[in-house]
């Protein structure tokens, strides 16, 4: 379908807007209490909706194409709310004013786009060896370099594997939907906030741009731990400290084995996935975000053509889905993973399954995304494949 | 007999790192005498920098955030915004600040973030064995400027406490030396008036301290005093350079 059909602003999703009751957050500002309101939201706007939602009330960032609905959303309702936007002179700059935010125990987020986040890396690394947490979305673009704003899926590799420098992962959620965008930043924060971890949402710039209906209710609040570790002023207290620079004999290594407990435990705990069809499925589709949902058109329109097609959505890019793809692999042999990429999560993809099973791939780097016939002519020819 | 000269409560009773004749021990002990001045130990947060002064939190008595190179602004920035009553500031050498974070500190001033930044300049990379920095003098010898800075290949030393003076989100801005007694009296209250303009919520405080660093300049203590004096001061002239009377959102 052409990029530009699903850009139209058709409602203004701030008309939306109507204060009714309002908590304090833990941030000591407000937060509206909606109660379950359904409304038609851009992704961009549902997840600037979600993060309000979640009592972050601190924001740092820096525009960029195609994000800038979450700056220019919370530029305007921050302020209303005691809370503090700052567009800042850089994603350097953003990515160390939330690093400073969330060392007091501060809920804070920044937003941007490839080039941006990739300026981020440095920030990121720190992040996750101070063990702070933070929420970063990413409304991937095309690269490399300055590329394009058509979506794409090519940062999976930059959001999965760490992204800078050491021995570290960050928390990634992978929304299909816009309301998965605004639901999966409210777990974001609440992941980053229980295992003190860098989160991100790695969308793209279909579903930001895109509008969809929105319920826009607040989840069950998790059963986080106090954050006695935050700067706060050490009255009545040992000074804390906040650092990643470990020097002595032998703490590094152990502050790394640390970091990577967290890791395993968040691959035992926090494995999220959607199954589509998959009961007598032939053919598994990987896929996720946006393309996930054309793929799921194809699944059904493959279904209707008679083959047995199901799709394996990964929601959480790290922790992978290892164990879930590895045990329909010994019942399915036909994977195909569809990207708008060159080949980024298909490598995990074979490094979970059987051995024994086929990963296909159908990739499509920037600029031309596929419509549901095109992806069911890249089924057809593997079902083929593997019928022979 | 009365008790008229101890170590301030905000540091912590352990030896400093720093090399003889180093002054980075005295810039840091006119901090803690601030913060112990205004009894505001406990409602402060230091962000430490990356150069000899990385260690900040082994040395001062209060919460400390490590931030990375250069970042130090924006981090303390982003504290004070998260708990704006607490008193924040940063101690950053002269790459850290005018180079890779050249950016940041000028975005913090210019929005009049309402913070404390001592800016440590010894005209050199100390940390990381002597490397020339923005604010190496014109034919200062360094390892990356064997030949002497010229100013053909690497441009002039940057004058910081000038440059952010001309910024409307500049509350305070001074430049200081330790190297006798008259100017560390000055220095201790440029830093002291640092600290208070940030309580009185003024907004933006930036005191530079000339210091020495015997050991990347390759001479005594004593020369290296001797240099602050001679060749340091001319270039970077001691004194306020702004001080707003009233805050400007009055």
């Amino acid at each position: 379908m052409p990029f530009g059909m699903v850009m139209k602003h058709a409602l203004d999703a701030h008309s939306a807007e109507r204060s009714a009751r309002m908590w304090p957050s833990e941030c000591g500002g407000r937060v509206e209490d909606r109660g379950a309101e359904k409304i038609l939201a851009k992704g961009n706007e549902a997840i600037a909706m979600a993060a309000l939602d979640a009592g972050c009330l601190l924001y740092f960032g820096y525009p960029i194409t195609p994000q800038n609905d979450i700056p220019e959303y919370l530029s305007k309702h921050l302020p209303t709310l005691g809370g503090e936007f700052i567009q800042a002179e850089s994603e350097i700059a953003s990515i160390n004013l939330l690093l400073g935010a969330s060392a007091t125990g501060t809920r804070a987020m920044t937003s941007s786009s490839s080039p941006g986040i990739s300026l981020m890396q440095e920030g990121i690394s720190y992040m996750a060896g101070s063990e702070l947490p933070c929420v970063i979305i990413n409304i991937s673009r095309s690269g490399p370099g300055l590329g394009g704003i058509s979506p794409s899926q090519g940062d999976y590799f930059q959001a999965t594997r760490g992204g800078g420098h050491g021995d570290y992962r960050m928390i990634v959620l992978a929304p299909s939907t816009v309301q998965e965008m605004y639901d999966l930043t409210f777990l974001a924060f609440d992941l980053s906030d229980k295992y003190r971890n860098p989160a991100m949402i790695l969308g793209d710039a279909l579903i930001g741009q895109m509008k969809e209906p929105l319920i826009r209710r607040r989840p069950e609040k998790m059963d986080l731990p106090p954050k006695d570790w935050a700067l706060t002023g050490a009255r009545g207290r040992n000074p804390n400290r906040i650092k990643s620079l470990y020097l002595q004999d032998g703490e590094l290594s152990e502050h790394n084995w640390k970091l990577y407990r967290k890791y395993e435990l968040m691959k035992k705990e926090e494995v999220r996935f959607e199954s589509f069809k998959v009961e007598d499925a032939q053919l598994l589709i990987a896929a996720f975000g946006s393309i996930a949902r054309v793929s799921k058109t194809s699944a059904e329109l493959a279904r209707e053509e008679g083959m047995k097609v199901g799709l394996l959505r990964p929601i959480t890019l790290f922790p992978f889905p290892e164990q879930a793809f590895h045990q329909f692999s010994k019942r399915v042999k036909l994977f195909l993973t569809v990207e708008l990429n060159t080949g980024q999560m298909v490598e995990d993809v074979r490094l979970s399954v059987d051995r024994d099973a086929q990963v296909y791939f159908y990739g499509r780097p920037p600029g031309s995304l596929p419509s549901p016939e095109e992806v069911l002519e890249e089924i057809k020819k593997c079902y083929r494949l593997g019928q022979g | 007999m009365e008790l008229v000269f101890k170590r301030p409560e905000c540091l912590i009773d352990i030896p400093f790192h720093f090399c003889p004749g180093c002054h980075h021990g005295i810039a840091h002990r006119l901090v803690a005498e601030a913060i112990d001045y205004f009894k505001i130990r406990e409602k402060t947060i230091g962000v430490a920098s990356v150069g000899c002064s990385v260690f900040m939190y082994d040395y001062f008595n209060i919460d400390v955030l490590e931030a990375p190179h250069g970042r130090a602004s924006a981090v303390a920035s982003g504290v004070k915004r998260a708990k704006k009553d607490r008193i924040v500031f940063t101690y950053q050498g002269d790459g850290d600040l005018a180079a890779i974070g050249i950016a940041e500190v000028i975005h913090t001033a210019n929005r009049g973030e309402n913070i404390t930044i001592v800016f440590a300049n010894n005209t050199v990379y100390g940390m990381t064995g002597g490397q020339m920095a923005p604010t190496t003098l014109l034919g200062q010898k360094t390892t990356t400027s064997p030949y002497g800075r010229d100013f053909t290949y690497d441009g002039y030393p940057i004058r910081m406490a000038e440059m952010l003076a001309t910024l409307e989100g500049s509350a305070f801005v001074a430049r200081v030396a330790v190297n006798n007694p008259a100017n560390l009296m000055k220095a201790k209250k440029a830093i002291r008036k640092g600290f208070q303009m940030q309580m009185e919520e003024m907004g933006f405080s930036f005191i530079e301290v000339l210091l020495a660093c015997p050991t990347n300049w390759g001479m005594s203590a004593l020369e290296a005093n001797r240099r602050v004096e001679e060749e340091m001061i001319p270039y970077f002239p001691l004194g306020i350079l702004k001080e707003r009377k009233m805050a400007d959102y009055l």
